[in-house]
């Protein structure tokens, strides 16, 4: 007779890698950070249609109670510089969405003389989104690849 | 007041300063020596026949040879508009700033001087208002060359 069958229905077995990776994919909680036309769809999926709360996303106003900053808009070099201050600023492990081809490559502001062509220049990326902007469909999308990322890590012993 | 009379008006009364008069361009324009600026400027806003109360907006444009300053007046007791533009040399772009006429100007000044690069004396703070303080150069001249680094990145790509 095994352990499991033993036990009654009420009580679930599993590894402390998946219950600690459970709660933490389950309560992403995002830095309020839009830079341009991204952060009105960044709004929309926040908002009550697209509703991330429902996966636990909420977001929060200061860099340090953040697993996960979205990049969500045109980056000027001016920017750049302070982002980076973010992202630094933000505990560990952290994520970082890439949202619309501003953010994965300069986009459409590529060839201006004060445009970072792609956040990936300055902080590692997990997820891009193409699309200018991008729905927030998309948006909602790419934060499940972030949970299921998360689902693959070992976080009590790296 | 009509843009000719207000171009008549001024060059009775600074006919040393007056230099051009457009009167075929949409908004016609005259162009004035710099360092009448001043004068002409306090004139405009003063003087009860034009009463220039408000600057509508300030604009530098790169001409080549010379930066040119465009004043864009308006005047909401009379509800009439004039045109002044200023040019300065591009090797030496002083031109006295405004900004003690029409405290507006303070802002579109800083902006000129970000952008294009003209020195606008007797401004209270000129500084770059949109790029960083550390940028080198001014974006909207026509001989500008864009940076590939700024504050250590390397702003290039493979597709460059």
């Amino acid at each position: 007779m095994s352990l499991y069958r033993s036990m009654p229905d009420t009580v679930l077995t599993t590894t402390v890698d998946k219950l600690l990776n459970w709660s933490r994919l389950s309560s992403l909680w995002y830095l309020l950070f839009g830079l341009a036309c991204c952060a009105i769809e960044l709004m929309q999926t926040g908002g009550p249609r697209a509703d991330l709360d429902r996966f636990g996303s909420v977001p929060r106003a200061t860099p340090r109670q953040s697993d996960l900053i979205i990049i969500a808009g045109t980056i000027t070099l001016k920017m750049a510089t302070r982002i980076k201050l973010l992202y630094e600023q933000m505990p560990y492990p952290k994520y970082v969405i890439s949202m619309g081809s501003c953010s994965n490559s300069g986009g459409l502001f590529s060839y201006a003389y004060s445009v970072l062509r792609g956040i990936d220049k300055m902080i590692p990326v997990d997820v891009y989104i193409p699309g200018c902007p991008p729905r927030p469909e998309a948006l909602t999308e790419s934060l499940l690849a972030i949970q299921e990322q998360i689902k693959k890590e070992k976080f009590l012993v790296r | 007041m009509t843009p000719e009379e207000i171009h008549s008006l001024l060059a009775e009364t600074f006919p040393d300063d007056v230099l051009a008069w457009d009167p075929s361009a949409k908004d016609p324009f005259v162009v004035i020596r710099p360092d009448g600026t001043p004068g002409v400027m306090r004139f405009l806003k003063e003087d009860p026949r034009t009463a220039f109360d408000f600057l509508d907006n300030l604009s530098g444009v790169d001409l080549g040879e010379r930066l040119c300053v465009v004043y864009h007046l308006f005047s909401f007791a009379h509800r009439h508009r004039f045109v002044v533009k200023v040019e300065a040399r591009r090797d030496d772009p002083r031109v006295p700033t405004a900004a003690l006429i029409w405290r507006g100007a303070r802002w579109f000044e800083r902006e000129a001087y970000d952008l294009i690069g003209i020195q606008f004396v007797g401004h209270p703070d000129l500084r770059r208002i949109m790029l960083p303080d550390d940028w080198e150069g001014h974006p909207l001249r026509k001989d500008y060359v864009y940076p590939t680094h700024y504050a250590g990145i390397d702003n290039r790509r493979e597709y460059d």
